[in-house]
């Protein structure tokens, strides 16, 4: 009997936090790259629904949406000197990050929630790049590494974090912008939507879309990879006609 | 990757001019140009050996309309670079996978381009010094004389080249320039071409024809097999390098026609050495970002 009114009890308490429900949609669900294609933005939107008998929050909501691209086999090395030359020699291995990866919230990251949390739940890129499935730890001597991987990753615009990326339309309905530069890869790109209030997961969703290359430049790639000889024959072919026509056009003699 | 088609263009255009302007193929300038502008240097060398086939088939057609070739020492000097290309696309491969191939590049044309340069530097002056002090050029060894290793056994006899010599000289240059030519996207003309004509001693009627015969079939071998071993041919960039660079070339053979041969080798050496001084700096310098990604594999 007691262990019955303590469960009604946990039960009472947790309703609250299980109260809400997010929902989420994105703009597209297939982007197509084609030639002339120079980066694109995906929206995503938002919204939160309560059911009756809760009650509207004292805080606002936080929101904060996660995309995570395909993954790769990265290798990062260090330069360093010996002897008079800069010779690379350090190297650390990254067996399987996303080659993409965007954090937008609707607050600074600091002020949703705590660091523990962030650590624990892989809020933000800061945890992301730091969690254990990264790379392998080796007290310490990582650290260079995986700062030099977020660093270089952010330079090329493929590693973003902006603590202004969602905006609330209305209390309850937010929208979030996925920028995708052109330089994203193709593939399958995974979305995150978390929700916050008083630092605490309320809710979260996942769901995906997908980077799809078309047209000429895609398929001179698969020749390239997956016909690699008649790929080599066919350049050595064109190489070798033009070499022909400009013996014709300009005959000498 | 993002580079401005019209850029290619015009370095092609550029280089092809000089080339024309010099009679050599200019891979050995527009390799090191794609990679200081940012091209990954496995693209670069593979790419740029598609532009080195169309321009030497060019030189190679001409030749053979003045019937400028000697076919039995082109097939010689082919079968040794043959071999040359395909360890030179092995060791490519080896390097890229240990991570050190732009560091085998950088190094091999610091060694390369110094050496070579520093040679015709000194051997332009020479001449010039020799012309002001107003006697004549004096050919450094006398017909009769020949460097010991030519008469090594597997003598052959050359009728168009008027050679009597061992193969095994031969072989080995043919072998080296196919080695050097795979691993950096350079024809080797610049160093074949010398090579012949000093050490062999070819006429210089077939001399220009036999190298460019070699060179469009050794790379041609490599062309193929970068394409195979390590995928980096981009076949639209080389075709952007191919018409950039055959244009070029012409209008530098047209103005290469009032330089004076010994102008020709000064400047060409200067060339060189600057290309060679730019990759050692690059060597030397600390880096301002020491580190640097690579992607091993990409996982769908």
């Amino acid at each position: 009997m007691r262990a019955l009114g303590l469960l009604m009890l946990l039960l009472v308490s947790l309703a609250p936090a299980r109260a809400e429900t997010l929902i989420t949609s994105l703009s597209n669900h297939r982007v197509l790259i084609n030639s002339n294609y120079t980066g694109t933005e995906i929206a995503v939107f938002g919204a939160i629904e309560r059911d009756a008998q809760t009650v509207a929050r004292a805080t606002v909501y936080d929101v904060v949406v996660t995309v995570r691209g395909p993954r790769q086999f990265l290798t990062v090395r260090e330069k360093e000197r010996l002897g008079p030359v800069w010779i690379n020699q350090e190297q650390q291995k990254f067996p399987s990050v996303p080659a993409y990866i965007s954090v937008m919230t609707s607050r600074p990251i600091e002020e949703i929630t705590s660091d523990q949390l962030r650590q624990r739940q892989r809020i933000g890129l800061a945890a992301l790049v730091n969690s254990n499935d990264f790379t392998t730890g080796r007290d310490g001597a990582d650290r260079p590494f995986r700062d030099a991987l977020y660093r270089l990753k952010a330079q090329e615009g493929l590693y973003i974090e902006d603590e202004r990326g969602v905006t609330f339309l209305t209390p309850d309905i937010f929208r979030a912008g996925i920028p995708l530069p052109a330089t994203a890869p193709p593939g399958n790109y995974d979305v995150d939507v978390t929700l916050f209030a008083d630092t605490v997961i309320l809710a979260r969703t996942t769901t995906n879309f997908e980077l799809v290359k078309t047209g000429f430049e895609e398929r001179i790639g698969v020749v390239a990879r997956d016909w690699s000889l008649f790929y080599g024959l066919a350049t050595a072919v064109i190489a070798i006609f033009f070499g022909w026509l400009a013996n014709v056009i300009f005959r000498r003699d | 990757m993002p580079v401005s088609v019209l850029l290619i263009l015009g370095m092609g255009a550029a280089v092809g001019f000089i080339s024309g302007l010099f009679g050599i193929g200019g891979g050995f300038l527009m390799t090191p140009l794609l990679i200081f502008l940012g091209i990954p240097p496995a693209v670069a060398v593979a790419t740029q050996s598609a532009q080195i086939v169309a321009s030497s088939t060019t030189s190679v057609l001409g030749a053979l309309r003045r019937n400028a070739l000697d076919h039995k020492l082109g097939a010689i000097l082919v079968a040794g670079g043959f071999v040359g290309s395909a360890l030179g696309v092995w060791f490519f491969a080896a390097a890229r996978r240990a991570g050190q191939l732009d560091l085998v590049i950088v190094i091999s044309y610091v060694t390369l381009f110094t050496i070579v340069g520093s040679l015709m530097l000194k051997e332009s002056i020479r001449e010039f010094w020799h012309r002001r002090k107003g006697g004549t050029v004096r050919l450094r060894r006398r017909a009769g004389e020949h460097a010991p290793y030519l008469g090594w056994p597997l003598r052959m006899r050359f009728y168009r080249s008027k050679l009597y010599v061992s193969v095994i000289p031969i072989l080995g240059l043919s072998l080296f320039i196919g080695f050097a030519g795979a691993l950096l996207g350079i024809g080797g003309g610049f160093i074949v071409v010398p090579a012949l004509l000093y050490i062999f001693r070819v006429p210089t009627t077939v001399v220009v024809g036999t190298s460019q015969f070699q060179i469009v079939c050794t790379t041609l071998v490599a062309l193929i097999l970068h394409a195979i071993t390590n995928q980096a041919v981009d076949m639209v960039l080389a075709i952007l390098l191919i018409v950039g660079g055959v244009f070029g070339a012409q209008f530098g053979a047209r103005m290469g026609r009032h330089l004076r041969a010994e102008l020709f080798r000064f400047l060409l050496a200067i060339l060189l050495l600057a290309v060679g001084l730019r990759f050692g700096l690059e060597l030397v310098l600390q880096p301002e970002e020491p580190f640097s990604i690579s992607v091993q594999e990409v996982r769908t």
